[in-house]
């Protein structure tokens, strides 16, 4: 059994260790904490890849090891690897407490790993908290600036209050079940009113996690005043582990025919295609762009959920693994430009294809592979997403998105633009240092390899999602 | 012979290309510019070999390719050609052969240029060459972006700026491809409830029975994608500016092939696979293209800018190729085709005319032109060659298309007919008048400077001329081909009516 835990105890073990490797090595243990952590999470995604298929469910179905579960793992995993790679030199500012932040960074790791894995809404609550709380702690990283200290603070009444209601969605399951265990809620769920005022308490509070219209006012501050590294695991691997549990509860738990909670996620993934996007066009600081592009990314995602087919949710896993190395590309090419021209605004990314053509190439790659266009990865996930919509009957839906990911294009290649054809205020050629140029390395292959052939990910989704559909 | 992948050597050659000189040094411009020379050559060739290996006596879906590619949407790597698709891929071979020749004095980051412009011609190619809906799809949208960057930043801002030319053109074109997708999208999942099999293949999507509502919406969705491609009015405004925005090769390849998969589009996908909402769709395709037609043609009259003038014309003649698909018979259809083949060569030699002689006089107002043919008279050559052939000459190719056209339209739409072809008055009136004011008149002594065309700047002129004149003089080695094509696929949907007066 314990076995089955190994990748929830060894990055557990894992951080314990990263903050006492400080304490005993005070001084090359903050280095010492970098390569344990990398070496670290490889080692679980290995793990994790190897026994994929595996089933178990331990402690009375409270905690669940199916290949869904491993999906998301993998997916949170690779994440914080492209964002540990990317912000190599970024943590230096940091200062003495670099070795904590991949400590509260594996912590979060911890939190989204229990998280999809839970069969239980009190211990999904828990695993939210703990992955919560750390962000709480990591987006106040950067001490001396305000912006930093803000975002903290809102996120942490914001993030008090989404938890709050959640918590009383799931306490008012509870009331009219008599169980906490998702796998058990549907048979003994009794149908009374109560249940509607449930459902629309927890979407509320999922949609809070995952940032859907009209829950989504916290995210763009926050994501600005944030560290870079911070707010692009925050926008990914946060996102996907509140939709993850998300969909595991409302497709498991939550099949009602009396109440269509489709069509109320419906209206919310409309407002958040197009709210998201029409915003997005107007931004002119990079990372409050990415914020309201990922809320619109949100938007689509949801759209799988509310198809809640065969396509729908195999298109929910597709694209929120392409949507990890899309955004995280875009993040880490964002983090270089930081570090170079200590700016986010996207002016500061002017002259980047004379500068360095391989970044601007990366960049535009990715930005293209969010608002889906062929032959990128992101236009599969698309495609999946929205087939799900027209099956599942919700044709205006996927017009919609598909409208809204045309429009996106416009502020992607506003950037685009700016790289190409902006004015720079410097020429040097900017240098990227090593780990940072094998994470970009990884974003962009992936991204054009599963848009070309997406078959080793298809694979993957079918089997992770064969659990919903028998 | 046919053991030989030759469709994916001809697909896949320039987008090899393109990655090899990604991997090249960017000072060896030279080297650069022959690499891609070289692979669109090859192309060229081999599509070549395609036209003259295609067996005529059996027809049919020929040199046919697949591989599985993504089992879990039904998705094939499926590659093959027939009548209607050949002339279609011999055209992106003639232009993007002639467009490297066009840019050849590119210098400035020409590395980026050369391989995006690869880029492009591979994934116009690979819409005409594929039978797999999802495929085509996935190529139509390949050439987006490398047009916007190619637009933006080797483009050139007379009129409007060039970035607000390459954001218009690509707005416009991904927003008509929403509806088209979302079409796509429509069709791929009712085959799947039918059948619960995913495919996106074409035969396998024709060979089913659509009840008509559900026809007629992904029609009309399929109209709106395609029609916005095709320039159907009201959705063409992004032509003329696009293309006086675009880099000579980029307005070559668009107005010359890109434009033409929204035609190709509507016979291969369109009334291929929805023939019952086709003929409900018809007859409001048939108004808006003569709207086209004479809408266009009478602004061409006050345009001064030489590529305002081409391009509002191309926005006229996409007006009788719409007209031609709206007939819905065999002869219109031929026609169609044919006069989208006489168009792609007719406008993308104008493209790089115009582009040679702004590159060298830095104007392209015909206010200030004027006698040029006594300084350049090849240019002068190419200009009568593509004007006449505009305006539809006897001997020319687009003559046989618009002519076709208008016979086979005329049993259908007998007063919209009359219409179009009195936009050819309109054209002759533009034409003559702009070929009057640029090229003839008293030699001013200010462009005694401006070299004629010589060396590789002929290469555009050669082809291109060559191809509309051959087509004018021997159209049945293409028309065979187109008539092969359409009857076969008029006779698949059960609509084989010749047509005709």
């Amino acid at each position: 059994m314990y076995l089955l835990l190994m990748p929830e105890i060894i990055i557990a073990l894992l951080g314990i260790l990263v903050v006492i490797l400080t304490l005993i090595l005070p001084n090359k243990g903050q280095e010492a904490a970098k390569f344990v952590t990398t070496a670290g999470i490889i080692g679980v995604l290995v793990w994790i890849f190897s026994n994929f298929n595996r089933e178990a469910s331990l402690f009375n179905n409270i905690y669940l090891i199916d290949p869904y579960a491993s999906f998301f793992k993998m997916l949170f995993l690779t994440a914080s690897l492209l964002v540990i790679l990317s912000s190599f030199k970024y943590v230096k500012k940091f200062g003495r407490r670099t070795s904590e932040f991949y400590a509260f960074l594996l912590f979060t790791i911890l939190g989204m790993m229990i998280m999809v894995s839970a069969g239980d809404l009190l211990t999904l609550y828990i695993a939210l908290e703990l992955m919560t709380i750390s962000f709480y702690i990591l987006v106040a990283y950067v001490l001396n600036r305000e912006t930093s200290q803000e975002a903290a603070i809102k996120y942490l009444i914001l993030g008090a209050l989404s938890s709050g209601i959640l918590l009383f969605g799931i306490s008012m399951i509870y009331a009219l079940s008599g169980t906490t265990v998702i796998s058990e809620i549907a048979l003994c769920l009794r149908e009374e009113p109560a249940l509607i005022s449930a459902v629309v308490l927890l979407l509320a509070g999922f949609g809070f996690k995952i940032a859907l219209v009209p829950f989504h006012m916290w995210t763009p501050d926050i994501y600005e005043g944030a560290p870079i590294n911070v707010t692009s695991f925050l926008a990914v691997a946060s996102k996907a582990a509140g939709l993850a549990a998300m969909v595991r509860f409302f497709m498991i738990s939550l099949d009602l025919f009396w109440f269509d909670w489709h069509l109320l996620l419906a209206i919310l993934a409309a407002a958040t295609m197009i709210i998201g996007n029409l915003i997005a066009l107007v931004q002119t600081n990079i990372k409050r762009l990415l914020a309201y592009s990922s809320i619109a990314q949100a938007g689509y995602l949801a759209v799988g959920l509310v198809a809640a087919n065969d396509y729908g949710l195999k298109g929910v896993l597709f694209y929120s693994m392409v949507y990890v190395f899309a955004n995280l590309g875009a993040f880490a090419v964002a983090t270089q430009i930081e570090n170079d021209m200590e700016s986010n605004e996207i002016e500061a990314f002017g002259q980047l294809g004379k500068r360095s053509p391989f970044l601007a190439a990366v960049m535009t790659v990715c930005l293209l592979s969010l608002a889906g266009i062929p032959p990128l990865a992101g236009f599969a996930g698309k495609f999946y997403l929205f087939s799900g919509a027209v099956e599942g009957g919700y044709v205006w839906l996927a017009f919609i998105g598909l409208l809204m990911s045309m429009i996106s294009v416009y502020y992607y290649l506003k950037v685009v633009k700016v790289m190409y054809i902006g004015k720079a205020e410097k020429n040097a050629p900017l240098a990227i240092e090593f780990p940072a140029r094998i994470a970009l390395w990884i974003c962009v292959l992936l991204t054009l390899l599963f848009g070309i052939y997406p078959v080793p990910l298809t694979v993957l989704t079918r089997n992770a999602v064969s659990l919903f559909l028998g | 012979m046919h053991n030989l992948p030759i469709l994916s050597l001809t697909l896949l050659l320039p987008a090899i290309g393109a990655v090899f000189i990604m991997f090249l040094p960017k000072d060896k411009v030279k080297f650069i510019r022959w690499t891609a020379a070289l692979v669109t050559f090859l192309s060229l060739l081999l599509s070549l070999l395609v036209f003259i290996f295609y067996d005529r006596s059996t027809g049919g879906m020929q040199f046919i390719e697949r591989i599985t590619w993504i089992p879990d949407l039904g998705v094939s790597y499926a590659l093959g050609i027939d009548g209607i698709s050949l002339p279609m891929l011999l055209l992106t071979n003639l232009i993007g052969f002639s467009a490297v020749y066009a840019s050849w004095h590119i210098k400035e980051q020409a590395k980026e240029f050369f391989s995006l412009l690869l880029l492009l011609i591979t994934g116009v190619m690979g819409t005409f060459v594929t039978t797999d809906l999802f495929i085509f799809f996935l190529f139509y949208e390949v050439v987006v972006i490398p047009i916007y960057i190619l637009v933006i930043m080797w483009g050139s801002s007379k009129r409007v700026t060039k970035e607000y030319a390459g954001m218009k053109l690509t707005i416009y074109l991904l927003i008509g491809s929403a509806f088209l997708l979302l079409g796509i999208i429509s069709l791929y999942v009712k085959a799947y409830l039918l059948t619960g099999k995913p495919s996106t293949d074409l035969m396998f999507l024709s060979s089913l029975d659509y009840d008509l509502s559900f026809q007629i919406f992904v029609f009309a969705l399929m109209t709106l994608g395609f029609g916005t491609l095709l320039s159907m009015f009201p959705f063409h405004s992004w032509s003329p500016d696009g293309y006086a925005g675009a880099p000579t090769a980029v307005s070559m390849i668009h107005a010359g092939v890109l434009k033409k998969i929204g035609g190709y589009g509507l016979i291969r996908i369109g009334l291929f696979i929805l023939p019952a909402g086709a003929q409900v769709i018809a007859p409001v395709i048939a108004v808006l293209a003569i709207c086209n037609v004479l809408y266009a043609a009478l602004i061409c009259i006050s345009q001064k800018d030489l590529k305002y003038i081409v391009g509002y014309s191309s926005v006229s003649h996409m007006g009788y190729v719409l007209i031609g698909i709206a007939a819905l018979n065999l002869i219109s259809i031929n026609g169609a085709v044919m006069m989208m083949f006489g168009h792609g060569v007719m406008a993308a030699l104008f493209f790089a005319l115009i582009g040679n002689l702004y590159e060298k006089s830095h104007t392209r107002n015909i206010d200030d032109f004027g006698g040029l043919a006594h300084q350049m008279p090849r240019l002068a050559t190419g200009f009568m060659i593509a004007g006449l052939a505009s305006l539809g000459l006897p001997g020319m190719v687009n003559f046989i298309g618009e002519f076709t056209i208008f016979v086979g339209a005329f049993s259908e739409y007998r007063v919209l007919t009359v219409l179009a072809v009195s936009g050819v008055i309109f054209t002759a009136l533009y034409i003559l008048r702009t070929l009057g004011a640029v090229l003839f008149g008293p030699r001013q002594e200010k462009w005694d400077h401006l070299q004629d065309l010589k060396g590789v700047e002929m290469v555009p002129l050669v082809i291109l001329g060559a191809a509309i004149i051959l087509g004018g003089f021997f159209p049945f080695t293409i028309m065979d081909l187109i008539n092969q094509g359409a009857t076969e696929l008029l006779a698949h949907i059960n609509l084989l009516n010749i047509g005709g007066i």
